[in-house]
């Protein structure tokens, strides 16, 4: 057993009547790379949106690195290493692919507002290393060609490919990836997974949200089967293809 | 790229200080003294609504502050008119904290009402407080302002020092939005959630750019003070309030040159409806300066609906079109391969 990054005690999320997430209890190893799979309105997402501080939980705990991170805000959750992706790609799609990358940089930089004010930015160092940092995570995923254009007017490949590098250049300890291989071809889904192996090698701990067997299958070190909103199984890979809930939540879905 | 903006910058300040050369009219360098007021707190709320998303309603009374700091501690307690101008700015800073840290934690529009609000309150305690404000009467002799020891006493040397100032505030307003703070602001308008979740602190972003733009009022109304050297409730009421945001809306909320725009626009329309009044008396049809507030509310009007993105974007949106229309058929006659 490796050493946990990131643990869920009785977790649990209601929304009116419906129950989204229930009595969850799990632990993500650091330097792994996990995944949640399950059926549409499984509860995945909600569980990333209650890790970044986008939702509160209704009970239960969320510990990342032996820190209780139930009331932080989203930013602080950020500061604290933990970035994340959209399941409908979330890109700044009126800025520049560079600058959108410059922005994931906002926590390791620090010029404030006066400063920003009086000089102008070719004037300051800390404007130019913004920069060069957002190249390198830019040319990490492969979009460094593209760099000046409007984001928004990149294929959805790539728009995915900009937010994990936008995501990385907060230089994160762990990544949540909400179906990032969604609408892309097979090609790009390659892609991606090839991606996803170079982010673990980094040393950042991925949490995947996939619906892409192949894909999660491929890359995974452990699997966790979530079923309205509850954790049905987890194990390795191997063990998960092979289980009789498993197949019957997907199949009797 | 990035060196635009500069470059637009100096011609500007450039020509706004080659101006006089051609217009020396006392009256019409005053126009446009009051226009570089009015530029100055466009210019701040532009960066309050254009990036930051969020609206005041109650500007004018940011501006009545700076202007009734000068107006009071210079004639009751006789300071230099610097200092009286610097704490008009600290008020106003502090003002824009009480009011926007409640209310921008929020999401949705709670900021445009509490401004509203604050904005009747300083215009109810212009008019009553008698003691301190002199009421509807005003506060006479305000001193003048000095550079160096140098008097500015004649229009075109208040000229020449508003629009400076202008020029250092614009000079900034462009570096911030150039900036890492600027990106963050710009990011919150792309997608709150992503900006959120790469950590950008929404809340405190939306109020320090709150206070920024209460600054930029209140040195605005503190200049005004200097200038007219004398002041009353009358200039500040929520009518100018609403001609602010009026000004920046129509120039295009989110480019600082479009709230520039608008504030020399609006500024300078009452002057050309005069003229046109003069015009069309001459055919017969009487003209009415109380008839500014419609042209003013249907040029709000017109351009919310034709141009959504201000005169500026509308111009920008135009010239690309012909742009591309030139290109398709530049390409069409030669075509590629
Ligand atoms: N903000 C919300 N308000 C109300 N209900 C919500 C909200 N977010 C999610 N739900 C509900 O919670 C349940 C779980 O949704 P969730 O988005 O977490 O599913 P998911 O596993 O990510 O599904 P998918 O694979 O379709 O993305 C669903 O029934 C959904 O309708
Ligand atoms: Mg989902």
């Amino acid at each position: 057993m490796g050493e946990p990054i990131l643990e869920f005690y009785g977790l649990r999320k209601e929304f009116g009547g419906v129950v989204a997430v229930d009595r969850l209890d799990f632990v993500v190893d650091r330097d792994t790379v996990t995944s949640v799979i399950g059926p549409n309105g499984a509860g995945k997402t909600t569980i990333f949106n209650m890790v970044t501080g986008f939702l509160p939980p209704t009970s239960g705990r969320i510990v990342f690195k032996n820190r209780d991170i139930n009331a932080c805000k989203q930013h602080v959750i950020a500061s604290l290493g933990i970035c994340r992706t959209f399941q409908s790609v979330q890109i700044f799609s009126e800025m520049t692919v560079i600058e959108n990358v410059m922005v994931g940089r906002h926590l390791r930089s620090k010029t404030g507002l006066i400063l920003s004010c009086i000089l102008p930015p070719v004037m300051r160092p800390e404007e130019k290393k913004i920069r060069e940092d957002a190249r390198h995570w830019l040319r990490f995923v492969g979009l460094d060609a593209s760099a000046d254009i409007l984001a928004g007017s990149l294929p959805l490949g790539n728009q995915r490919m900009l937010e994990i590098a936008r995501a990385l250049a907060t230089e994160p300890k762990l990544l949540l990836l909400d179906e990032p291989a969604s609408g892309l071809n097979t090609r790009e889904t390659i892609a991606m997974g090839e991606l996803i192996g170079n982010i673990r090698a980094l040393g950042v701990t991925v949490v995947l949200v996939e619906h892409d067997m192949e894909l999660v299958m491929g890359i995974s070190d452990h699997v966790a089967v979530l079923n309205f909103g509850m954790l049905i199984a987890e194990g390795t890979p191997a063990q998960i293809q092979e289980n009789p809930d498993v197949i019957t939540a997907y199949l009797g879905e | 790229m990035q060196g635009k903006d500069y470059i637009g910058f100096s011609v500007f300040v450039i020509f706004m200080l080659a101006l006089p050369h051609w217009i020396s009219n006392d009256y019409y360098l005053g126009v446009l003294v009051f226009t570089a007021f009015n530029c100055m707190a466009c210019v701040g709320l532009c960066l309050l609504m254009g990036y930051a998303g969020q609206i005041s309603l109650g500007h004018g009374a940011f501006v009545a502050i700076g202007a009734y700091a000068a107006g009071i501690l210079t004639t009751h307690l006789g300071w230099s008119p610097w200092l009286a101008m610097g704490a008009g700015v600290l008020a106003a800073v502090f003002i824009a904290l009480v009011i926007g840290v409640p209310s921008l934690r929020l999401k949705g529009h709670y900021l445009a009402m509490a401004t509203l609000g604050f904005a009747s309150i300083v215009h109810i305690v212009s008019v009553a407080a008698i003691d301190i404000t002199n009421g509807p009467a005003g506060i006479i002799d305000i001193p003048r302002i000095k550079l160096f020891g140098f008097a500015l006493d004649s229009d075109i040397r208040y000229y020449y020092f508003v629009w400076i100032i202008f020029a250092v505030g614009l000079f900034f307003a462009i570096n911030l939005v150039k900036s890492r703070v600027g990106r963050g602001l710009r990011a919150i308008h792309g997608s709150e959630d992503a900006a959120s979740a790469v950590g950008v602190n929404i809340t405190r972003y939306k109020i320090q750019i709150f206070i920024l733009s209460a600054v930029y009022a209140a040195v605005s109304g503190s200049l005004y003070a200097y200038y007219v050297n004398y002041i009353d409730p009358g200039p500040f009421d929520i009518m100018y309030s609403v001609l602010l945001v009026t000004m920046v809306a129509v120039g295009g909320l989110h480019s600082l040159w479009g709230a520039v725009a608008g504030g020399i626009l609006l500024s300078l329309l009452p002057e050309l409806l005069s003229m046109a009044a003069d015009t069309f008396a001459g055919v017969g049809i009487a003209y009415k300066p109380d008839y500014d507030t419609i042209v003013y509310g249907g040029i709000l009007l017109f351009i919310m609906l034709f141009m959504p993105e201000g005169l500026f974007g509308g111009i920008s949106t135009l010239g690309s079109l012909v742009f591309k229309a030139i290109a398709r058929m530049a390409g069409r006659r030669y075509p590629s391969g």
